[in-house]
């Protein structure tokens, strides 16, 4: 390496705080072209990538990519008025994908040398040569519908950089929002902060090369309240701030503090909440809380792969099988229920200018107008629906959806944000309440579980309000739904509009062997769902 | 074994290497107590999936942790380069951040030097687990399914890692660990039917690729034209993994601390903890120890303090808290951890004997999506899968569609009809190698189902 790695570090956040008023717009990168690049790093790391991969290439491989990862992350940690973690962690390394006659090889290691990456090159080709043992079906990748791109470059959205940020203002914000909570009553009150910055390069035997930069960040805060005898304990987390693929600006606007005082009102009823009775209820559903269960509900089961049995292993299968049977045919929910995938949203966690195999995410539906028309795909598994997309006359191609959690995982299909879009009328939150008799309504995201075809699924959630006509008549407690996925999505009646869109999201969207991560966003405005089933989850020890 | 013998040990830092990093660290350092980690070492693995290798890979990774301390101030800077101006860099980088923090009241000196047992955990052969043999390993299963005219998909994962620990007190440890975990789900090709099996260990000769396929085999072909039965409270013989999926969650609640706060299932009424209180049926125990064979693990912990053996649960009754060094000074009680390993006593039955003595209940293979639903009682909710079945006049009848519990391993506990004997198992549901755990099969009374599900 010519460039030591403190001069990178130094070098990258002065250019990244340079760089933080231009738009993470992709055509305008590409009408930048020959600017300066937004790090310094990256003239190696092309030239590192393009030698793995002509390694590759060398020892029999008929394509290669090659990711090279430098990621930062942060977390401060705290409880009451004490910092309990400030952990700085910097990951750096890089992995090699290879097929070798339609089988796949991976090898990722954390020494970034010339002769190294070709050491890895070469055992990514061994692997794949091994697994060439077990083939029965040679795999094909779908073509790209964009012109290789020699030199792209991408940033997040992200208007202050939060490695510029001093730390004792990070710890001040946290300690000014925790006294808050202790000044209104909190027994006890923890609260954090993480970041990530991602600066990623690509290169493929096909042309691209790619260079990323990708932050995320998250502030949270949870609430304990405990009761006098001992006997009963409540938490109300901040699941009305969700994590964003943004900087700094994102912790800010949060406002902890200006929060926190109603977090622990909203804590201490729940100590003396209504337990709810159970029965089947109309439900309202507040984006906070929604977009878990369209994670759960609609985004993973159109994966493709778990729809051809790739997942059965751990993350499941899919009801939305077998695609012919499914494609163009089954009603997910009612006619105007629509969803689309897309990873362009400013802001949104799974947002990129293009995918870890060199592709450019495009927006799609995967629900039109109630019918199911289209699944999550890569550029391996697109191939799978060329007979759907020939007789839609549509091309087979790549939606865009492949995805590695760092350097040392290898790249599979992972979901985009895929988004439940408003209706066409104004409605809002208050006008679902209106409308119900006898309802529950259901804030933030709480327990969460599903089975492995994505049929029978459990939520809690953070709040519960009885709702009796049009109105909210108090605060229920231990409450907990149990739906059936087609059902519960036909039995939504009533949307609400535009106004009331919001993007959820969490960074842990666990899928694979090894297990990785994904961060994903989902939209959504409220819903309403008819008579669903809801249990009570509190029991005596 | 002779040729496995000739492969090369998966790379990770030896102790040698190791301790010099350690050195530089302490070396570069300018605070008042310096602590290093190092974990090094690779994590090999191969997926299959309809019967053939889906995607392989190995990666290589060794990251330092420096944790730097200026009186009561700490911070924690962890990089994976390990050249001269990176591990400079980041001595520096956790000393000013370190400076910037305000102080911790909570903060221990660090550890002087200490005595720990000799770890049990690495082995060679899972070391060397090479591409090829993990293919080999792979299509002993994938051949027998496709012979039977099924659908195998799984994962086989290897680690071979190197821990080494050393603080500016003289403190150093350097212990190596192994782990692999192999699992498969066999499916029909119609997808009405599902079976899974998996095994875990530090070694890779204790697991046995056929097995693995003729129960995963067994499984799926037994488990097509599944009836739905009605949730409810059910008799369950749940075999060691789907026991070991519940009982380990009360490892993630033997937190002293939360307990002696009010916000754990271990708080006692009116204050306190429930040590001494008796929670669970009196043939329960449960504990940690690291040099078991069985269930090895390390012998330090991330903070150089030595782990042994404890025991958590005793006849029923809870013996011991999970108490990190400050809880432990500040409550005068010994320090305590799992070590990453948990196991439970066992009884003289087996499987067939406690169906044998069923008249209506269920066979449980495994859970699934296993989530917290109310800290205040362990109640966590999931799902049946893989392999889920009828007992009616102590026999299997037949196969029924899965089922979703809420339901909590103390109630479990203390529904206690029989126990077969411990048997180390497979119960990450990641398929990962996961905490070492050794839980014996066991048959319980009223356990909690709430739904049914179409889920194969």
């Amino acid at each position: 390496m010519s460039t030591s790695r403190r001069d990178f570090l130094r070098s990258s956040a002065a250019a990244a705080a340079a760089a933080s008023l231009l738009t993470a717009d992709r055509a305008q990168a590409a009408a930048l072209g020959g600017r300066q690049p937004l790090w310094s790093g990256d003239s190696d790391h092309r030239e590192l990538a393009m030698r793995a991969i002509d390694a590759a290439r060398a020892a029999g491989a008929s394509y290669a990519d090659c990711r090279i990862s430098s990621a930062r992350s942060q977390n401060i940690g705290t409880r009451e008025r004490r910092v309990t973690n400030i952990g700085d962690n910097e990951t750096f390394g890089f992995g090699v994908r290879v097929m070798v006659e339609g089988t796949w090889g991976f090898a990722a290691s954390s020494e970034l040398s010339a002769d190294e990456v070709a050491r890895v090159a070469r055992q990514a080709v061994a692997q794949a040569r091994a697994n060439r043992r077990a083939m029965v079906k040679p795999l094909e990748l779908a073509p790209i519908h964009h012109p290789p791109v020699p030199n792209g470059q991408w940033r997040s959205p992200a208007r202050i950089d939060p490695f510029t940020v001093a730390i004792e203002d990070k710890v001040a914000y946290l300690m000014e929002a925790n006294a808050a909570a202790l000044a209104a009553g909190a027994r006890f009150v923890n609260s954090q902060m993480f970041f990530l910055k991602d600066e990623k390069t690509f290169a493929s035997t096909e042309g691209t090369v790619t260079q990323q930069t990708i932050f995320r960040a998250q502030p949270g805060m949870t609430v304990t309240m405990v009761s006098a005898d001992n006997r009963d304990f409540q938490t109300r987390q901040s699941t009305d701030i969700q994590p964003k693929g943004l900087g700094y600006e994102h912790v800010l606007d949060a406002d902890l503090k200006r929060h926190a005082a109603r977090w622990v009102e909203e804590a201490k009823q729940k100590l003396t909440a209504k337990p709810v009775e159970v029965g089947r209820y109309d439900l309202i559903l507040h984006p906070t809380h929604l977009w878990l269960t369209i994670h759960e509900a609609i985004a993973h089961p159109t994966e493709l792969d778990r729809a051809y049995g790739f997942e059965a292993n751990y993350a499941g299968t899919s009801f939305l099988s077998p695609p012919e049977q499914m494609l163009g045919k089954f009603r997910y929910g009612p006619d105007f229920m629509n969803v689309v995938a897309d990873r362009s949203a400013p802001g949104s966690l799974s947002a990129c200018g293009w995918d870890d195999e060199g592709v450019a995410p495009e927006s799609f539906h995967i629900v039109k107008n109630g019918i199911f028309v289209d699944y999550q795909t890569t550029r391996e598994q697109a191939m799978w629906l060329d007979w759907w997309y020939k007789s839609q006359n549509m091309p087979t191609r790549s939606h865009g959806c492949s995805y590695a959690q760092t350097w040392a995982d290898v790249q599979f299909q992972r979901m985009p944000n895929v988004n439940l879009m408003p209706g066409e009328r104004d409605l809002v939150w208050d006008d679902l309440i209106a409308a119900t008799e006898n309802g529950i309504a259901i804030v933030g995201d709480g327990s969460f579980s599903i089975d492995q075809q994505r049929y029978n699924a459990q939520f809690g959630g953070q709040l519960f309000y009885e709702v009796k006509n049009g109105k909210i008549t108090g605060m229920l407690k231990d409450v907990a739904y149990q739906i059936r996925t087609p059902e519960f999505w036909n039995a939504m009646d009533m949307i609400g509009g535009q106004r009331s869109y919001e993007l959820g999201g969490a960074f842990g969207d666990g899928k694979g062997q090894p297990s990785q991560s994904n961060a994903v966003s989902h939209g959504c405005p409220p819903t309403r769902h008819k008579q669903v089933n809801v249990i009570n989850t509190g029991r005596q020890a | 074994m002779s040729s496995r013998s000739l492969r090369a040990v998966a790379r990770h830092l030896s102790r040698a290497e190791a301790e010099a990093i350690c050195k530089r660290v302490l070396e570069f350092s300018t605070a008042d107590e310096c602590r290093v980690t190092i974990n090094s070492g690779v994590r090999a693995n191969t997926r299959f999936a309809v019967n053939q290798i889906s995607t392989a890979g190995d990666n290589y990774n060794a990251a330092v942790s420096i944790r730097s301390v200026f009186g009561k101030k700490v911070a924690n800077v962890t990089v994976n380069r390990l050249d001269e101006a990176a591990l400079r860099d980041a001595v520096q980088n956790a000393e000013r951040i370190a400076k910037l923090a305000p102080d911790d009241p909570e903060l221990l000196p660090e550890l002087g030097p200490q005595t720990y047992q000799d770890a049990v955990v690495w082995n060679d052969a899972t070391a060397s687990l090479e591409p090829d043999v993990r293919a080999d390993a792979v299509r002993q299963i994938t051949e027998r399914a496709r012979a039977a005219g099924l659908v195998s998909t799984g994962y086989l994962e290897a680690q071979a890692q190197a821990f080494a620990i050393a603080n500016s007190k003289g403190l150093f440890a350097y212990q190596r660990s192994t782990g692999v975990a192999f699992t498969t789900t066999v499916r029909t090709e119609d997808g009405q039917g599902s079976g899974w099996a998996g095994a875990s260990d530090n070694d890779f000769t204790r697991i046995d690729p056929r097995q693995l396929a003729e129960r995963a085999i067994e499984k799926a072909r037994r488990s097509v034209n599944a009836a739905a039965i009605e949730p409810g409270r059910y008799t369950v013989v749940l075999e060691p993994t789907a026991a070991a999926n519940l009982i380990q969650l009360i490892g993630g609640a033997l937190n002293a601390r939360n307990a002696d706060e009010g916000r754990s299932f271990f708080s006692k009424a009116g204050g306190g903890n429930k040590i001494g209180e008796k929670v669970v049926d009196e043939r329960v125990t449960l504990y940690s120890n690291p040099l078991d064979p069985r269930v090895p693990a390390n012998t330090v912990n991330g903070d150089g303090s030595p782990v042994g053996a404890t025991t958590w649960i005793e006849n029923g009754v809870v013996k011991n808290l999970a108490y990190d060094r400050f809880w432990a000074q500040r409550t005068g009680k010994q320090q305590s951890s799992t070590g990453g390993t948990l196991a439970m006593n066992g009884g003289t039955e087996t499987v067939e004997s406690m169906i044998a003595s069923t008249q209506r209940g269920l066979l449980v293979t495994r859970f699934w999506y296993i989530r917290g639903v109310d800290p205040r009682t362990i109640l966590f909710t999931g799902l049946t899968r893989d392999g889920t079945f009828l007992i009616e006049n102590g026999r299997v009848t037949r196969p029924v569609k899965n089922l979703r519990y809420n339901e909590s391993p103390i109630f479990m506990l203390n529904n206690l009809l029989a126990m077969g004997r411990p048997e180390r198992v497979s119960a990450s549901e990641s398929g990962g190698p996961g905490q070492a755990i050794m839980i014996p099969a066991m048959k319980i009374r009223d356990f909690n189902f709430t739904s049914t599900s179409d889920a194969i």
